[in-house]
């Protein structure tokens, strides 16, 4: 695989986990506990489906550096199957109740957050600049993600043992966040990917206080989906995923190439 | 063309299709934000520049949020003001970096956004460096009412009507309104 190819591969990574996990937002709205959290979590997914445009329209720039010819961000978007999709596993997981959705945010704001801030110092510009914009975006959902895991955990009891049971869910699939591949690591050595072996112990350090003070605690489980290198950052998917495309997809599935 | 408009009347004694930058600048200020109309493009810091290369006039706009939904709205309206100039050779290019920020805001801007019912954002230096991670609570700002100016006002949450704005509520006076994220 050439240094092209594997760019490629890694803006997909970044693209697509924003917005699978855009498209699970979306889920929600018209279905908001209330009004105002209706139009956080849109607002939440706007900014993720704007960053992925942006990975996913330069991964076309870079696709038709390799092969002459680029898809375009629709294109890669609506008209890939699942197993070329290359988004973790975490963000396709399905919204579940309230505390499903924010714990699944609250893991993943954490780690895309530390993701940004080490890829704003890419030496390749383009990343540069779109991870810096995004750094200053994701900063709310840090902080929002981080709230409500404080209000559901120090809440009522039922509202705290669903918090808890919903970090317990999804914790396995937190460890995909952190490992790296050969695809990761011919580009980390090249100074243009993040390290992502780096982000765990800033995640945790990060992610501890807020369970803390939301009388939460850290799962404690050690075997994590994915990290044998075969998950979805390599095309390998939960059940879930398809169903999701099939909603996602349908439009320009139908009418390819339609436009507003 | 209404020619009452002072950049019209700028554009005619230019008398050619490639008018002064300053009147460029002029026509662009008179675009409004299609979502807060009180202020245009320029006073918000979005239009970074313009120049004339072989005859194009080339502009460079930057997005407020990456996911903003105005983008392709005020590119339709820049290339329609431009026109009304008699400039129709344009290229509206994406600028990233630096990445957009509320200190851009002009200070009339913000006494105008104020005006008009939206508390104007802080500057953004001394914001707290989120690698620490602060939940809201413990990142709590008094926000003036821009109705009452009591500062017992309250986060009803962190986005309001657009991505750019947070919902707030003033204790005082009772009423909502939005609040201009620092950015």
């Amino acid at each position: 695989m050439n240094r092209e190819e594997a760019l490629f591969e890694y803006l997909l990574r970044l693209g697509d986990t924003d917005v699978v996990l855009a498209q699970r937002l979306g889920e929600w709205i018209g279905h908001g506990p209330v009004l105002e959290e209706d139009i956080a979590l849109a607002n939440v997914g706007l900014d993720l489906i704007g960053q992925g445009r942006l990975w996913l329209a330069l991964a076309g720039e870079v696709e038709a550096c390799s092969k002459g010819a680029g898809r375009s961000e629709d294109q890669l978007a609506f008209l890939r199957d699942g197993s070329a999709f290359r988004n973790l596993q975490l963000v396709e997981m399905p919204n579940g109740d309230f505390a499903m959705t924010m714990a699944r945010q609250f893991y993943f704001d954490h780690a895309h957050l530390l993701s940004l801030r080490a890829l704003a110092r890419s030496t390749e510009a383009r990343i540069a600049e779109i991870a810096a914009k995004a750094v200053k975006e994701v900063t709310y959902h840090v902080e929002r993600s981080a709230d409500w895991v404080i209000r559901l955990g120090d809440g009522t009891d039922e509202s705290h043992a669903r918090m808890q049971k919903a970090l317990d869910a999804l914790w396995p699939y937190t460890g995909e966040m952190f490992v790296t591949d050969a695809v990761d690591v011919a580009l980390i050595d090249a100074g243009i990917a993040a390290d992502a072996r780096t982000l765990r112990e800033p995640w945790l350090a990060a992610v501890r206080p807020v369970l803390d003070e939301a009388t939460l605690a850290l799962p404690a489980g050690q075997w994590m989906q994915g990290s044998g290198g075969r998950g979805g950052k390599q095309g390998v998917h939960t059940e879930h995923l398809g169903h999701l495309l099939t909603e996602m997809q349908h439009l320009q599935r139908t009418y390819p190439g339609a436009q507003w | 063309m209404d020619i009452a408009e002072p950049w019209a009347i700028a554009a005619a004694a230019a008398g050619a299709t490639t008018p002064a930058l300053d009147v460029v600048w002029d026509a662009l200020s008179t675009v409004p934000d299609p979502e807060i109309p009180v202020i245009s493009i320029v006073e918000l810091g979005i239009v970074r520049n313009v120049a004339w290369n072989d005859g194009r006039l080339q502009v460079d706009v930057t997005p407020t949020y990456s996911g903003c939904p105005a983008t392709e709205m005020i590119a339709t309206l820049v290339r329609e003001r431009l026109a009304a100039i008699g400039v129709h050779a344009v290229d509206l290019v994406q600028r990233l970096s630096p990445p957009w920020s509320t200190d851009w805001i002009a200070p009339e801007a913000k006494a105008k956004l104020n005006a008009f019912g939206i508390a104007p954002p802080h500057v953004t230096v001394g914001r707290v460096d989120v690698s620490g991670i602060s939940p809201l609570r413990h990142a709590a700002k008094a926000i003036p009412c821009p109705r009452c100016g009591s500062t017992e006002t309250k986060l009803l949450s962190q986005f309001g009507s657009t991505a750019c704005k947070a919902q707030y509520r003033c204790t005082a006076c009772l009423e909502p309104f939005d609040y201009f994220k620092p950015h």
